[in-house]
């Protein structure tokens, strides 16, 4: 690991002072991609900013039809939360298939939200819940927020503050963990929104995507049979020594007929 | 910069550098060496202590982010020369051959029996998921862990 600065801050404006003053800084939520990163070399900030102490980025409440989440609120937290079993059980089961239990003490929604990983976990439920991501700066919404491959609509110096989860009609998460890692090789989350079925898939493309072609089948006909037929373009769809991009295809709808016959 | 943290019990000040990870300060500065680093990302759980009571993996945290909090080791656990349940079940149930899991899966196992007293076979072997041995199969580490009179 290259030589940096580190810095505990106690208050979101800290950060921003921070941000502003340092010459390459990195926000640190819990660190499981990050400290690897930086081990590898792959990433050398000159500075760390820990955002640990800040309490008001922590916890989980309901709030009417929503369930809010703080960015630094751990796997952990959300797996074994009342709230989020109660009111959206499948969050609650996608949280406790990520890493380890080690991992998941540490690792955070807000920073695995943040690095928009291909193969996390939380980005497919992210989008297919219809969530919001509140900022310092603004609400920004699901279908806007992962650009890419590690690429969201971040502004360099913009904070998660939470994640405002609209309660689903019922929901659901099937994933094909990559046999080492656990990743997802493919990721579907399926719901049944206010505003109609709403289907996340994370692992199969350079960043969590929308499957409108799901969606669409679900919508006439809610069935694990209305997916057989459905053609998911395998053109821009990862393709490693794991799994091709044709294999990634068919996986997405294996998980997604996984996912609704958890639901039937 | 300067780190105070309680280590097995102990307090400690110490000067570390921001790059430091805790497993790395746990071995060479504390020298307790029954910490051990088998993959050095995040995989393996040779490295498991407990941070506040928590079962981490102290690879992939900087020594820096323990300042002010308390640090248990494997060292840390046994009472008066008298071997902690987890360990004594190890020993009963044969739950180790080369060792060098063997301490993360003794502080997993502890932080496993913490939050799921009555935990089930099935149940315990997806909870051991971020540990992993190369020689025993498992299948005596779930009966020690299973065992264990906590």
């Amino acid at each position: 690991m290259y030589e940096f600065h580190y810095h505990k801050v106690s208050s979101i404006n800290e950060v921003k002072e921070k941000i502003s003053s340092l010459d390459d800084p990195k926000i640190m939520a819990g660190g499981m991609t990050l400290i690897p990163t930086m081990k590898q070399r792959l990433a050398a900030p000159s500075d760390i900013i820990d955002l640990s102490d800040i309490n008001e980025l922590r916890g989980i409440s309901k709030e009417k039809d929503f369930i809010i989440i703080g960015s630094m609120t751990t796997h952990f937290e959300v797996h074994t939360s009342e709230i989020v079993k109660k009111e959206i059980p499948s969050l609650a089961f996608l949280a406790g298939l990520i890493g380890d239990p080690m991992v998941r003490h540490r690792g955070t929604i807000g920073g695995s939200v943040a690095n928009s990983d291909p193969s996390a976990d939380y980005p497919s439920s992210v989008i297919s819940l219809g969530a919001k991501i509140i900022t310092d700066k603004r609400e920004i919404d699901a279908d806007d927020f992962f650009i890419d491959l590690f690429e969201t609509a971040l502004d360099d110096d913009e904070i998660i503050i939470s994640l405002k989860f609209p309660i689903p009609n019922k929901a659901a998460y099937m994933k094909f963990p990559q046999p080492a890692s656990r990743y997802a090789l493919v990721g579907v989350f399926v719901a049944v929104t206010k505003e109609g079925i709403r289907v996340g898939v994370t692992g199969a493309g350079p960043c969590a995507f929308r499957s409108k072609e799901i969606e669409k089948a679900l919508s006439q006909d809610f069935s694990e049979n209305s997916i057989e037929n459905v053609n998911i373009p395998s053109e821009n769809l990862n393709s490693d020594i794991h799994a091709s991009a044709e294999y990634r295809s068919h996986l997405v709808k294996v998980m997604a007929k996984r996912a609704i016959k958890k639901l039937s | 910069m300067k780190i105070n943290v309680n280590v097995n019990g102990q307090d400690i000040s110490e000067e570390v550098e921001p790059r430091t990870l805790l497993v790395d300060f746990i071995r060479e500065n504390m020298k307790l060496t029954g910490t051990h680093v088998g993959c050095d990302t995040t995989q393996c759980g040779a490295c498991t202590i407990h941070l506040d009571g928590i079962a981490i993996k102290s690879c992939t945290i900087l020594a820096v982010q323990a300042n002010n909090k308390s640090i248990t080791t494997i060292e840390g656990i046994s009472k008066n020369d008298k071997l902690h349940p987890m360990q004594e079940s190890f020993k009963e149930n044969h739950g180790l051959q080369c060792g060098f899991c063997t301490p993360g899966m003794v502080m997993a196992g502890i932080d496993i029996r913490r939050r799921k007293p009555s935990i089930d076979e099935d149940e315990l072997r997806l909870e051991l998921e971020g540990n992993i041995c190369r020689c025993t199969g498992y299948h005596n580490i779930v009966k020690s862990i299973l065992n264990a009179k906590m």
